[in-house]
Formats: structure tokens, sequence, C-alpha cells
């Protein structure tokens, strides 16, 4: 009798815990719904879209009511001799931005560590964060600055103090790979190396006075403690870095080159390409493979390195 | 003991040199187009460019403002995107990340997944195209400047990072004292989250305002033009005009208007508005820029 009642008892107190879990569960997801409804709507509903890459899309029919053509939208595209040539590109820009930007990030964060004076750290923060502000149709006008041939900077430098012949820049595609890297490193360095800076001062600084007691020199803090501590982050923006590695920054290859066609052979780049498939071409259904072709990729990559991170490190990096 | 400090004075003094450099190739470039934007067109014809203008002047400027209804319709449309984007951006993204840092949230997990999803797969801009264009029909509105690019799920996991470290007893007690979720958001979370809130917003202000990517694909409205967008296709009339001069031999006289600084002065006005703001944000950032686990 008495075993029965508490049975019951327990029952009923164990669904009322489950329904006030439930009831907390659904007020906290009421307040994730705003953004998850608009990135539902923006992100989400777009993927659908993607049968477009096997569909012949005839604007009248509509994307569900045009006919299916398999592959054909693809190979297209795998035909096009361009399509080597912006992948070739995409690929080489987006892995010399993977590698290069934590090398300048993390080197300019751990410099600003050592140097802890606030005053410092503060002036060189705000100064190398300056150029994330421009947007690319700016940073273009003041690479124009820097480049046109008539009174360009580069170009005064290198007849006044080298003796050289000036160089026509917008029409010479050889020239244009150092400075689509160096322009990306000038905007987005600085940016990270604050991400990078945020994440050296999460770091107990008693590790630092331990090791110092011990008579660590600078170097070895450097490469023993701090670095260690900073790689689950630089893996996780490696690995966001590379999930993205099949799309470039429009940006930087629509606006900086001034669209000019003959540094296409080195500025082309996939997103570029799907551009103008979509706006100039109308092109609907190759584009989208494209775009698919991007993203299944990027996707694949992105899976691959997570697991070797994973592998790795013993299941403590990763992203997911 | 004296060759570790000499040593260590080398050291600091090397950092210094690198990063004074580096430093200094940030700001060569601005200070370079804001010296041009105020040089009088002539002395640079005759001497090229210079920092510090030889012959100070208003010029494009005033040429500028002369007619001023296109410029000042470009502000206005991206001074209204920047303010609603960042506004409901932050707001919608601190409010899902309020309840994802909550350890007691138990559908935390898959929504996360949802958010992070997103920067793994994208669909592309020719479905989203074709969304916008022929379903939603968002084409010239303001809407279509600022909220499908309002959310990131970059700039919610930075927030939920910030979120996860908020005291959870102060929560808690809050909850037993009767009080809503909604409540506990706006009330205990946000005061608590301002480094992290005031980052986010800086950073989608800076995306909002430097945005023409939107404006190029779904804008031909005039009134509905933002100012990067208006910029470069002046920059391109600008080119056009210049390049038409040279193959016809000078049909149109160019010369008397003001158009290598006048480059220099737009890029100056469309820059300038947010290097303003940046002091203000600037000392919450090594706190709101944290990115912790995205496990959840």
């Amino acid at each position: 009798m008495a075993t029965a009642v508490t049975e019951i008892q327990t029952t009923l107190q164990r669904s009322s815990l489950r329904k006030r879990r439930f009831q907390r569960n659904m007020a906290l997801l009421v307040l994730t719904l705003p953004a998850l409804l608009v990135l539902i709507v923006f992100k989400y509903l777009p993927m659908g879209g993607l049968v477009m890459a096997f569909k012949n899309y005839r604007p009248l029919l509509g994307i569900f009511g045009s006919p299916w053509n398999g592959f054909d939208n693809f190979v297209f595209f795998f035909r096009s001799a361009l399509i080597w040539q912006v992948t070739r590109n995409t690929l080489l820009y987006n892995l010399s931005f993977i590698v290069l930007t934590p090398i300048v990030a993390v080197t300019f964060a751990i410099m600003m560590y050592e140097i802890a004076t606030p005053f410092f750290i503060k002036l060189y923060q705000t100064v190398l964060f300056l150029p994330f502000f421009m947007s690319w149709v700016v940073v273009s006008i003041m690479l124009f600055a820097l480049l046109n041939s008539q009174n360009g900077i580069f170009n005064q430098l290198l007849m006044n103090l080298f003796g050289l012949q000036p160089v026509r820049w917008y029409t010479e595609p050889g020239v244009w790979p150092p400075i689509i890297i160096f322009a990306y490193l000038w905007k987005t360095a600085g940016y990270s190396t604050v991400i990078y800076f945020a994440g050296l001062m999460g770091i107990d600084p008693t590790l630092f006075e331990v090791a110092s007691i011990d008579g660590a020199s600078r170097m070895q803090r450097i490469f023993r403690i701090t670095l260690p501590l900073l790689s689950p982050l630089i893996v996780i923006m490696a690995i966001l870095a590379i999930g993205r590695i099949f799309f470039a920054d429009f940006g930087l290859f629509y606006q900086l080159p001034l669209q000019s066609g003959p540094l296409l052979p080195t500025t082309d780049v996939i997103n570029y390409f799907t551009y103008r498939a979509l706006i100039e071409i109308r092109d609907y259904g190759m584009a989208a493979a494209v775009g698919l072709y991007q993203s299944l990729m990027g996707l694949i990559l992105v899976i691959v390195t997570n697991f070797l991170a994973k592998r790795v490190s013993n299941g403590e990096q990763g992203l997911f | 003991m004296l060759q570790t400090q000499k040593n260590d004075r080398i050291a600091r003094l090397i950092m210094h040199a690198v990063l004074g450099f580096a430093c200094f190739l940030c700001l060569y470039p601005m200070l370079l187009t804001i010296g041009i934007s105020l040089t009088n067109e002539r002395e640079i014809v005759l001497n090229g460019y210079h920092v510090i203008p030889r012959d100070f002047s208003f010029e494009a400027y005033r040429v500028i403002f002369d007619k001023p209804a296109a410029l000042t319709s470009a502000y206005w449309v991206t001074l209204r995107v920047t303010f609603f984007g960042t506004l409901l951006g932050t707001w919608f993204m601190s409010m899902a990340a309020f309840a994802l840092g909550r350890r007691d949230f138990g559908w935390r997990k898959p929504i996360t997944f949802i958010f992070l999803f997103t920067m793994l797969f994208d669909a592309g801009i020719v479905p989203t195209y074709m969304l916008i264009t022929q379903y939603l029909r968002l084409q010239n509105t303001l809407l279509v400047l600022f909220l499908p690019i309002m959310i990131t799920a970059w700039h919610t996991i930075l927030l939920i990072t910030y979120m996860r470290q908020l005291p959870f007893e102060l929560i808690e007690s809050a909850k037993v004292e009767g009080a809503g979720e909604f409540y506990i958001y706006t009330r205990i979370a946000v005061p608590l989250a301002k480094p992290a809130l005031a980052t986010i917003a800086l950073l989608l202000a800076l995306r909002l305002w430097n945005e023409w990517f939107s404006a190029l694909l779904y804008i031909n409205e005039r009134s509905l033009i933002p100012l990067q967008f208006w910029m470069q296709r002046v920059m391109r009339e600008i080119q056009f005009l210049l390049d038409f001069e040279d193959q016809m031999g000078g049909g149109i006289d160019l010369s008397q208007l003001p158009t290598e600084t006048a480059r220099m002065a737009m890029a100056v006005l469309a820059a300038g508005p947010m290097m303003f703001i940046f002091p203000f944000f600037q000392r919450y950032f090594a706190r709101g820029l944290q990115v912790g686990s995205v496990k959840g």
C-alpha cells in the first residue's frame, strides 16, 4: 500500500518535472525563433532551389516545372576551358590566405601580448583593425592611387627610385597574385589578430608565471605554452576557412582589378564566373550547378579536415 | 642577468619595429587617399600624388556637394539599412545566443547545429537570387539590403561564447522569483553581455555599411541605391568618360573636372563615418571577440 502511494507520487513528480522541463525548453526555443526563421528562409530554403542544377531552367515554367536534364549543366560547365582556370585561381588564393592569415595574425597577437603595455596594445590593435573598416570598393580606389599608370605611387617609385620602366598594372596579369594576396591580408589580418589576441587574453596568466619561475625563456614560453594553448582556436578558424575554400571573396576579385578583362587569367574566380553566368549570360542551370559544386566540395573538405584534426589531437580539437 | 635584460630589450625593440611597420603599411594608403582628396587637381597633374597636399584645396568636395541629391539619397539608404539591420540582427542573434548558451536548454545541440551548418554548406547565389526575385519578390526594397545578411552563424557563435560565461546562479535565482525567460534576457543577460553586444553590433554595422553586392543583384531603383554601390557606379562612369576621351581625342573637355581628386574624396566620404564610431567600441573588442567551443 505504502509503496504504491510513493510510486504514484514519484511518477507524478517525474511527469511534472518533465512538463516543467518541456515548458523551459519551449520558452527558450521561442527566443531562438526570430534568428532561426531568418536563417531558414534565406539559407535553408535556397538549398531546395539547388535542384535547378539538374534542370533545364525555363523562366515561364518555374524552378519545379522546368524539365530535368540530368547532369547536362555539369557536363557543360566541366567542359568549358574556364572552369579549370577559375578553380585553380580560387583554390590557390584561398590556400595562401588560409596559410598566411594565421601566420601573420598569430605573430602580431603574440607580439602584442608580449609587449604588454596597455598604450601600445591599444594603439597597434586600433591601427591594424582600421583597414577592416574599408569596403572593397573603397580599397579599390585606394589601390588605384597606388597603381594607376599616370600618377600611381608604385610607378613613381619604380621610375624615380629604381630608374625602371613604368608598369601598366591594370593590363598586366602576372603582377596580380601578390597584389591580391597582400590586399587581402592588409584588410583582414587585423581582424584575425584581434580574435587571436582575445584568445590569448583567455589564457590563465599564472601558467606564464610558473613557466618564468621555472626559468623558461621567452621563446620557450611562446612555443611550449602560448602556441599550444592557441592551437584549438587556430584549428577552428582553419576548418571554417577550408569550408569556404571554393568560395572566393567576390568583392576582392570584382572590385580591385576594376573588372579589367586582360587581368582575368590571374584574377578570375569561381564566384565571378557564377556571377557572369547568372547576370550576364542568364544561364541559371549552369550557375546553379557551379554553386552546388562549390558547396559540396567545401562540405566534404570540412568533414575530412575536422576528422583529421580530431584524429591527430585524439578528439580534443576540431569544430564538431 | 644583465645579458637577459639586454636580450629582452632587443626583443621588445624588434617587436615594436615589426608592429610599427605593419601599422605604417595599414595607414599609408588611407593617408594618401585623404591627402590626394585635399589637393588641387592641377597640382596632381604636374607633380603627382603626395600624402601631404602641396596645394591644399577643397575643390573635389565642392564638386561632389555641388549636386548632392544622389549622394544624400545614397547616404540615407545606407543609414537606414545599417540602423535597422544592426538593431534587428543584434537583437535576434543575442536572444538566440542567450538560449543556446544555457546549459539547461535541452534542445540547444540540434538548434546550434542548424546555425552552424549554414557556415559549412551554402546554396550559393543562384537559388538565393531566384528565391528573392521570383518568390519573395524583394527586389527593389529596402529589406533586401539587410534582412538576408543580418543573421550570421559566426556572430551568433561569438555571442554564445560570451553568454555561456554569464553567472548561471543569477539566472536561476531570477527564475525562482518567477521571472520569465524574455525578462531574464532583457534585464540580466543584455546588461551583462554589453561587451559582446557592442562588438557584434559594430561588426554588423560595418558589414551593412559596406554592403554593395546585394544592391548589385537586386536594386535598380535609383532612390534605393546604397552608398558603396553608388560610389562604385560613379567610379565606372568616370573611367568610362576618361576612356572615351582617350579614344575620341578630347571630344569632351574633362580637364576642368577634378576626376582624380574626386575619386579619392568619394572614398573618404564613404569610409569616413564608420571610422568615427570605431573608438567607442574598441575597448570591448578583446572580450567580445572570444571564440569558444562551437560544439555546444
